[in-house]
């Protein structure tokens, strides 16, 4: 039985990249651009889903008109077609902002299954998929590190850790899922997918076209706001204890018991 | 709305986590500049106890909602059943511990209330009137303040950013909340506890970590003795993680548990950004590297360069030595 499945992708700075602040804001230009790495093993288990049953993968990603560069690395993998979500009216927004605009385009996107990251690298906000499986009143499993579908394709089951435990959990679908590093091994492209992808179909939509009030989304619709963005405070310098591993493990021992008084 | 705090306790088997008496503190200060109280929550099946336990943190009063339907974790019901505690307190601001459960259920609760929610926040205040929370943001290579635009709104708190309060107050009223569930869609069918270390990795007062350096999972034994020494917690790099030598609930870092303990030990680590963006807001920091230029030095107060085989065991001897005087 075939499956549309819509994999959420965000746009994030590779996490490898130096962060030059600037006004309270990160400096852009210049900066390494990647799939945020979690939505990522949420796209690649929902293209194995594909391979295995059929149907479809749409990437959706609500980021600014340069991140169709990053789309393309969805649809270069294997995503079929792929909605961007971009207005400049979206810029700014918080999570709460960013899934008011993520729940409105997937009233227009038919699915069966969501996929998405348990958390976006840059914000590290982990809440946009389950406020969006809210705001759609969809159930949602979080953290999957192994995923199930059944035969008739009515629910899933789904490890997944939090907390220091294991838990399976299953749910009808549509639900939505977020994605935990060992679900599965992540593909390249290969030079063919590269190509391909140039020609696949990526939908634009703005505010306009979702029917969004822009005070509702970006930074009006927002429920903080950034008043300050800086580097965090540097660590007084350290000390290299010198000799061998009975002599420094013993001076060591030492300045935890004397100097920092923790043993 | 009141001008109050809402703080929701979270617990497990053996009673309510350290996290929750920890968020007693970090409302105490914004209720006072609010002219408000704190007041606590929690949300369960047969959770008796541990509403009585929240009563005697200082607390003015404790809402439970308990339900048998709460036995299994099921995000919907207890989205309804944590919206329905708030909506009886009508606090201006709702704190949750930055833990797995806690980041889970704020998210989908605050989409249902449509609060803003700020995600694993390391500290809060209020600054003329408005709250201001810190987060770490592109793996702690910045540091961000947020305002709230306005009241209510939520917040959760990152593990051991402020010292627990202690259960030594008159018990506060306990008010029981009635909810009514639905059948949830989504829902734990089965729990299987990790074998895991003694103590708890995200409210270990002390760390030891291994990282691709110990070379296979017989290589955390050592790490293992010098963390029954120190009464502490193992934690391990992605790279070890990923090799399959410690189970992923020791992962420490940006996408694993974040950690700030009084001392992480830091053996065989390279010290990857993601890594520090876990653990560099630990108290004291001490790296243990074969590789002097190893960035993990740049952050650690004390460094060793040798081979962890070595170090380990003999650190491990001299902090009883220690110990004992
Ligand atoms: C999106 C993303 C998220 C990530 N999240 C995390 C995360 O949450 N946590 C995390 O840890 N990583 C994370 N990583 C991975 C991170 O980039 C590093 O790859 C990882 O931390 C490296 O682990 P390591 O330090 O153990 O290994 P290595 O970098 O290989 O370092 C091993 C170190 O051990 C030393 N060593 C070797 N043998 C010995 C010996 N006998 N005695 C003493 N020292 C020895 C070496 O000198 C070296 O410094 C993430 C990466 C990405 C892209
Ligand atoms: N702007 C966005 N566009 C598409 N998906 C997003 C966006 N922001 C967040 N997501 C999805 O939500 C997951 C968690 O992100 P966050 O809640 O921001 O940490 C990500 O891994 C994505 O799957």
């Amino acid at each position: 039985m075939p499956y549309n499945i819509v994999a959420l992708l965000k746009r994030v700075p590779d996490t490898e990249s130096k962060i030059t602040l600037r006004d309270n804001a990160v400096v852009t230009e210049g900066l390494n651009f990647v799939l945020d790495p979690y939505g990522e093993y949420g796209l690649e288990k929902a293209l194995q889903l594909v391979e295995q049953h059929g149907g479809k993968v749409t990437a959706v990603l609500c980021g600014p008109a340069d991140a169709k560069e990053t789309i393309r690395k969805a649809l270069a993998v294997g995503a079929d077609d792929a909605v961007h979500l971009s207005d400049p009216a979206f810029e700014g927004g918080d999570a709460a902002a960013t899934a008011r605009v993520l729940a409105a385009a997937l009233k227009q996107i038919p699915f069966d299954l969501i996929w998405s990251g348990k958390q976006a690298v840059d914000q590290d906000n982990a809440q946009v998929p389950e406020r969006v499986a809210e705001l759609l009143d969809l159930p949602h499993v979080n953290s999957v590190i192994e995923f199930t579908l059944a035969a008739d394709g009515k629910t899933a089951r789904c490890v997944r850790e939090v907390d220091g435990e294991r838990d399976v959990m299953t749910t009808t679908l549509p639900a939505i899922f977020t994605a935990q590093q060992g679900l599965g091994e992540l593909r390249y492209p290969s030079l063919k997918g590269i190509m391909g992808a140039k020609k696949k179909p990526i939908t634009d939509w703005n505010a306009a076209a979702l029917g969004l009030d822009v005070a509702a989304v970006g930074a009006a619709g927002a429920k903080f706001q950034v008043i300050q963005l800086e580097p965090p405070p540097a660590r007084p310098p350290g000390k290299i204890i010198p000799g061998d591993a009975q002599t420094a493990a013993q001076e060591l021992a030492r300045l935890l018991h004397e100097e920092s008084k923790i043993i | 709305m009141s001008n109050n705090i809402l703080i929701i306790a979270e617990g497990r088997a053996d009673g309510l986590k350290k996290v929750s008496f920890e968020l007693v503190n970090v409302a105490q200060p914004l209720a006072a500049a609010l002219g408000g109280a704190v007041q606590g929550a929690v949300v369960g099946s047969n959770v008796g106890a541990w509403a009585n336990t929240l009563a005697q943190t200082g607390v003015t009063q404790v809402y439970v909602a308990d339900d048998a339907g709460l036995q299994n974790f099921a995000p919907e019901s207890y989205t309804t059943a944590l919206a329905a505690l708030i909506h009886a307190a009508q606090p201006a601001v709702v704190l949750f511990g930055a833990t797995g459960w806690g980041k889970e259920v704020s998210a989908r609760v605050a989409a249902q209330l449509d609060w803003g929610l700020a995600t694993d926040c390391t500290a809060a205040q209020i600054v003329n009137g408005a709250l201001v929370l810190t987060r770490p943001v592109y793996a702690g290579k910045a540091i961000a303040q947020v305002q709230a635009k306005s009241f209510p709104i939520m917040a959760s708190i990152r593990p051991n950013i402020a010292p627990p309060a202690e259960t030594n107050k008159t018990a506060a009223p306990i008010q029981a909340v009635t909810i009514t569930l639905k059948e949830p869609r989504a829902q734990v069918v089965e729990t299987v506890a990790q074998q895991k270390s003694k103590v708890d990795l995200g409210e270990a007062n002390v760390v030891v970590a291994g990282g691709r350096g110990v070379k296979g999972p017989e290589g955390f034994a050592p790490l293992n003795e010098l963390a029954d020494t120190l009464n502490a917690a193992i934690g391990a790099s992605r790279a070890a993680v990923d090799a399959g030598w410690i189970d992923y609930t020791h992962q420490v870092g940006q996408t694993g548990k974040t950690v700030a303990p009084k001392l992480y030990i830091a053996a065989g680590i390279s010290g990857a950004i993601q890594h520090l963006a876990g653990m560099s807001s630990s108290k004291v920091i001490v790296a243990i590297n074969k590789d002097p230029d190893a960035p993990i030095f740049k952050v650690a107060d004390y460094g060793i360069v040798g081979d962890l085989f070595d170090v380990v065991p003999a650190l491990n001897a001299a902090i009883k030595k220690e110990q004992g005087n």
